[in-house]
C-alpha cells in the first residue's frame, strides 16, 4: 500500500489534487485505509483532520471497507418511475446483501445514491464507479453471475455499459458541427475584445440557471488586478433530471473546450478545469484523449495557433455530492477540500480558485460560446426572447414515449415540448428539477425563458397514476441528504423538513403540520447559507401552492398527533419486561370509545 | 466625510474593511451570533445574525458594511426566525441545560433567553452522540456541539496548531480531533490553549474546574448577552 500510494502523490504533490488520490485509493482499496490517511498526512503535508473531513463529506469515500464491486442504484424519482424500488429488493435477493451492506464475504455491496444523471435510460447504476443503464431482472441476473464470478469489469459485457446520447430535437448549438480549432480562428482573426462584444450582444447567459450574463462575468472577471486567473467549466450536473452536459461532453467535447479556450484568451488564463462529476467517469478518458488531441493539433498546451496564448485543461473528477454544483463549493471542491460554498463576497471572479479571478460557467455555456466565437452574437441573439436569447437544451425525462435530449429555442411553451416528447395524460411536470418548480396541467401555456420558467435543463413529466407526494417525498430527502451541514438552517432545516414531510406522507399528521411544514420552508428558505437551502423546500412549496387538498388528504380529524411513535417507544421496555399483552402497549391518540 | 450605514434607522460610521458586524458592535448596537467572535476570521454558519440589506437577508458578521446600507436588526420578522433557528440548534444536539456545567456560562442558553425561547417548537432529534473523557484535563462533550468552529479557528489562528476540524456531511457534521486514534488524549491539545476555552457551549470543558463559580453567580445569572458581548467583544470598552 506504502508504495502504491507514494507511487500516487509522485504524480500528484499538491493537496490540491487530494480528491484525484483519494478516488484512486478508493478503487484501489474500495475504502481509505488508516495508513493511507497517516501516509498522505506527511506526503502532502495537511492534517489528518482535512484528509478525513473530505472522506466524510464525499459519497464515494468510505473509512470502512466497501465490497469489491460496490454496487450503486440511482435514487433518483425517474428511477423509482421506472421500477426502482422492485429491482432493488431483486437485487437484494440475488446477490444476498442487504441495501447498505457489505456481503460478508466482502465481495459486493449495496446502496443507494443520488441520481446518476441517465434519467432517460434507467433504472441506472453504478458498479465502481462505472455508469449501469437499462436495468432490469434479466440484466441484473447478469450482473449478480459476473459479481459471484468476480469477473472483473473489463470483461463484463459492454452492453450493460451502454449509454445513448438520444437527442431528439437539435437546434442552432446541436446543429452545428464545427471544425476543431475554428472558434480559435475565428477570435484570431477577429480580435479578442471584438469577440467579447460579440458574446455581449449575443446576450449569452449562463445555462446552470442562475442566468448571470456571460459577457460581463468574463469582463469583469478580465479587469482583476492579478497576474493569475482560472476558466473552470461546471460538469458537475447533479440537478436530478439533469443530464445534457453528459451528452454535450459525449459527443460535443472539442466544442466545450474551445469554448473555455476562448474564454482563457479573453480573460487572460493560462489553466482550466472541467470539473467532472464522479458518475460521469465513463467519460474521463474519451475527454483525456480529446485534449491529448488537442494538445497535438496545437490548440491547447503553449502557444496556441502561434498566437503566443498559453492554456491547458485539466479534468478534476468529483466524488459524489450535489452541493459542488454550487460554484464556490466547486472551487473548494478543486482545491481539495469539502465542498462547502463559501461566504459571498468576495465572489469567484475576483477570488475563486486559489484565491484568484476565475470564471466558472457550466458546459453549455462554454458550448454556446464557442458558435457565437464562429458566428457572431446576431447568429444567436435573433433567436429567443427578450431578455432570454438563443436556445435552451433539455434533459426530458418522466413519463413521456420519447425521454432524451431537446433544443429549443427560449420562450417554447410547456405544450409543444410535451407533444414533441410524446407525454399524454400528464398531471404536471418538474421544471429545474428539485430545486426548481412543480407546474401543473392548468399551466402548460407557460413559457421556458429566464422571465417565466427559469431552468437549468431538467424536465420531468408525471402522468395522471403518478401521486405527487412520492416526488415531495423523494426530492425532500435528497436535499436532506447532500445538505453540506455548513449553516443551522439547512442542515438541521431540511433534516426537519424530511421529518416532517415524512410525518405526512405516512398519514400520522395533523392540521398543524401543514401550517409547520410550511412556516419550515419559509425559513429554510430565508435563511440558509446558499442555493441548496434557499430551493430545498420548493417542491413543497409549489405543491402545497397547487394542490393543498393533497396534503390535507393526509391528515387526521384530530388537531394534535404527537411527532413520535410511542407503542414503539415501549418497545425496549417491553423487551425488558417479557411483556406483550394489551396492557402493554398504547394508542397513538387516546380513541374516544363515544365515536 | 466618514462612511455611514443604518441599523434599525440608527446611523453608523464605519471604516473601510469592516463588516457590518463589527460596525455594529463598535457603536454599541448588538446583534445576536454565536459562531462569531471578532478576533477570528467570520465563519458565517449559525446565521443567528442574519439582517436585511437593503431588502436582503445576510450574514452580518461576513457580509461587508457599504456606504448608505440600509440595514435592519430588529424586526418581529428577524427576532422570531432567529428563535427559530436556536431552536434549531437546540433539537438537532442533547441540551439539557439543568444537568450541564455550563449553564449560566453558556452562550446558546444565554441567547435562547434574549430571544425569549421559551420551548423547543421543533420535534427533539436525540441523536447518538459520544464523550470523550480521554484527555486528563479536558473533555469534549459532543452531545452540545453547535459546529460554530470557534475551537478549530482559535487552535489554528491562536494557539498555531490544528487540533479540531468539522468533519461529515448534513445533520452528520460532527467535531473531530486531530489523532489517529481519534482521542484528545492524543492530540497535541493543551488545558492553557485558547481552543479549550472558546467553546460558546459545554461541548469543551476543563476537567475538575466545575461548579468553582457557583449557579447563581455566573455570567449570565445577572447580564444578558447583549450587555456581556458589547462589553467584552468590543475593543473599546475592553481597554
Amino acid at each position: 500500500m506504502r508504495q502504491f500510494i507514494q507511487g500516487i502523490v509522485e504524480n500528484n504533490h499538491q493537496a490540491t489534487h487530494l480528491l484525484q488520490i483519494l478516488r484512486q485509493i478508493q478503487s484501489r482499496f474500495h475504502y481509505i485505509p488508516e495508513e493511507a490517511i497517516e501516509q498522505l498526512s506527511g506526503l502532502l503535508n495537511i492534517p489528518r483532520t482535512q484528509i478525513i473531513s473530505v472522506i466524510e463529506f464525499y459519497s464515494f469515500f468510505h473509512l470502512t471497507r466497501r465490497g469489491r464491486y460496490e454496487l450503486l442504484i440511482s435514487d433518483s424519482i425517474t428511477d423509482h418511475m421506472l421500477g426502482k424500488k422492485d429491482l432493488l429488493g431483486y437485487l437484494e435477493n440475488k446477490l444476498a446483501v442487504a441495501v447498505g451492506e457489505v456481503r460478508s464475504d466482502g465481495v459486493v455491496s449495496l446502496d443507494n445514491t443520488s441520481c446518476t444523471g441517465m434519467c432517460d435510460q434507467g433504472p441506472a447504476g453504478l458498479v465502481n464507479g462505472y455508469a449501469l443503464t437499462h436495468l432490469d431482472h434479466s440484466s441484473i441476473d447478469k450482473i449478480a453471475a459476473l459479481i459471484n464470478q468476480q469477473k472483473p469489469l473489463s470483461e463484463w459485457p459492454g452492453e450493460l455499459f451502454q449509454v445513448d446520447d438520444n437527442i431528439h430535437k437539435s437546434g442552432l448549438l446541436l446543429n452545428q458541427q464545427l471544425e476543431q480549432g475554428a472558434a480559435l480562428k475565428a477570435v484570431l482573426m477577429r480580435g479578442i475584445k471584438e469577440t467579447l462584444t460579440e458574446i455581449d450582444k449575443s446576450g449569452l447567459r449562463g445555462r446552470g440557471g442562475a442566468g448571470f450574463k456571460t459577457a460581463m462575468k468574463w469582463q469583469f472577471c478580465s479587469e482583476e488586478q492579478q497576474a493569475e486567473r482560472y476558466v473552470v467549466c461546471n460538469a458537475d450536473e447533479g440537478e436530478p433530471g439533469t443530464f445534457k452536459d453528459r451528452v454535450l461532453l459525449n459527443t460535443y467535447a472539442d466544442q466545450v473546450f474551445e469554448g473555455m479556450t476562448v474564454c482563457a484568451a479573453i480573460i487572460g488564463a493560462k489553466q482550466g478545469f472541467l470539473y467532472l462529476r464522479g458518475e460521469y467517469l465513463h467519460l474521463h478518458d474519451k475527454l483525456q484523449n480529446i485534449l491529448e488531441q488537442r494538445r497535438r493539433n496545437g490548440l491547447l498546451g503553449t502557444n496556441i495557433l502561434d498566437a503566443g496564448w498559453n492554456f491547458d485543461i485539466e479534468i478534476c473528477l468529483g466524488a459524489g455530492a450535489y452541493i459542488c454544483g454550487e460554484e464556490s463549493a466547486l472551487i473548494e471542491s478543486l482545491e481539495g477540500k469539502a465542498g462547502i460554498p463559501r461566504n459571498r463576497p468576495p465572489y469567484p471572479v475576483t477570488q475563486g480558485y486559489l484565491g484568484k479571478p476565475t470564471v466558472v460557467n457550466n458546459v453549455e455555456t462554454f458550448l454556446a460560446a464557442a458558435s457565437i466565437a464562429v458566428n457572431g452574437g446576431d447568429w444567436f441573439a435573433h433567436i429567443g426572447t427578450e431578455k432570454s436569447k438563443g436556445t435552451k437544451i433539455l434533459s426530458i425525462s418522466g413519463d413521456c414515449a420519447r425521454p432524451g435530449i431537446y433544443e429549443y429555442p427560449f420562450g417554447v411553451t410547456v405544450q409543444t415540448i410535451l407533444h414533441d416528447c410524446g407525454a399524454d395524460d400528464v398531471l404536471g411536470v418538474q421544471v429545474g428539477g428539485p430545486s426548481g418548480s412543480f407546474i401543473s396541467d392548468q399551466e402548460f401555456e407557460r413559457k421556458l425563458a429566464f422571465e417565466d420558467l427559469a431552468t437549468g435543463g431538467s424536465f420531468i413529466i408525471f402522468n395522471t397514476r403518478r401521486n405527487i407526494l412520492d416526488m415531495v417525498h423523494n426530492f425532500t430527502h435528497f436535499f436532506a441528504h447532500e445538505s453540506c451541514g455548513f449553516c443551522t438552517p439547512c442542515r438541521v432545516g431540511t433534516s426537519l423538513l424530511q421529518k416532517q414531510m415524512d410525518k405526512i406522507v405516512e398519514g400520522h399528521g395533523s392540521a398543524g403540520d401543514v401550517v409547520a411544514l410550511e412556516e419550515l420552508c419559509q425559513l429554510v428558505k430565508n435563511y440558509s447559507h446558499c442555493g441548496l437551502g434557499q430551493t430545498a423546500a420548493n417542491p413543497i412549496l409549489t405543491t402545497l401552492e397547487r394542490y393543498p387538498d393533497l396534503y390535507q388528504s393526509r391528515l387526521k380529524e384530530i388537531s394534535y398527533e404527537p411527532g413520535f411513535d410511542l407503542d414503539g417507544a415501549l418497545e425496549t421496555a417491553r423487551r425488558m419486561a417479557n411483556r406483550d399483552d394489551a396492557g402493554a402497549h398504547l394508542a397513538q391518540i387516546e380513541v374516544n370509545e363515544h365515536e | 466625510m466618514s462612511k455611514t450605514i443604518t441599523i434599525d434607522g440608527k446611523t453608523i460610521p464605519f471604516e473601510d474593511g469592516q463588516t457590518i458586524m463589527d460596525a455594529a458592535m463598535a457603536a454599541d448596537v448588538y446583534i445576536p451570533h454565536l459562531c462569531h467572535q471578532p478576533e477570528f476570521t467570520p465563519h458565517g454558519s449559525c446565521k443567528l445574525c442574519t439582517v436585511k440589506v437593503n431588502g436582503r437577508n445576510c450574514s452580518a458578521c461576513t457580509f461587508p458594511a457599504m456606504d448608505g446600507q440600509d440595514v435592519l436588526s430588529e424586526t418581529k420578522e428577524l427576532i422570531d426566525d432567529r428563535k427559530k433557528i436556536t431552536q434549531m440548534l437546540f433539537v438537532e444536539g442533547n441540551h439539557f441545560c439543568p444537568s450541564c456545567e455550563k449553564t449560566g456560562n453558556c452562550q446558546l442558553q444565554a441567547v435562547a433567553y434574549h430571544l425569549n425561547m421559551l420551548d423547543n417548537h421543533f420535534p427533539l432529534f436525540y441523536p447518538d452522540r459520544n464523550v470523550d473523557a480521554s484527555h486528563a484535563e479536558v473533555m469534549i462533550d459532543h452531545n452540545r456541539c453547535i459546529f460554530c468552529a470557534l475551537c478549530v479557528r482559535a487552535s489554528q489562528q491562536t494557539d498555531g496548531k490544528n487540533v479540531f476540524a468539522l468533519s461529515g456531511r448534513g445533520i452528520h457534521k460532527h467535531l473531530i480531533v486531530n489523532a489517529e486514534s481519534g482521542l484528545l488524549k492524543d492530540t497535541d491539545v493543551d488545558v492553557n490553549d485558547q481552543a479549550v476555552h472558546i467553546c460558546p457551549t459545554g461541548a469543551i470543558l476543563v476537567k475538575r474546574t466545575g461548579y468553582q463559580v457557583p449557579i447563581g453567580e455566573r455570567i449570565y445569572d445577572h447580564q444578558q448577552i447583549d450587555q456581556v458581548a458589547l462589553a467584552s467583544e468590543h475593543p473599546k470598552h475592553g481597554k
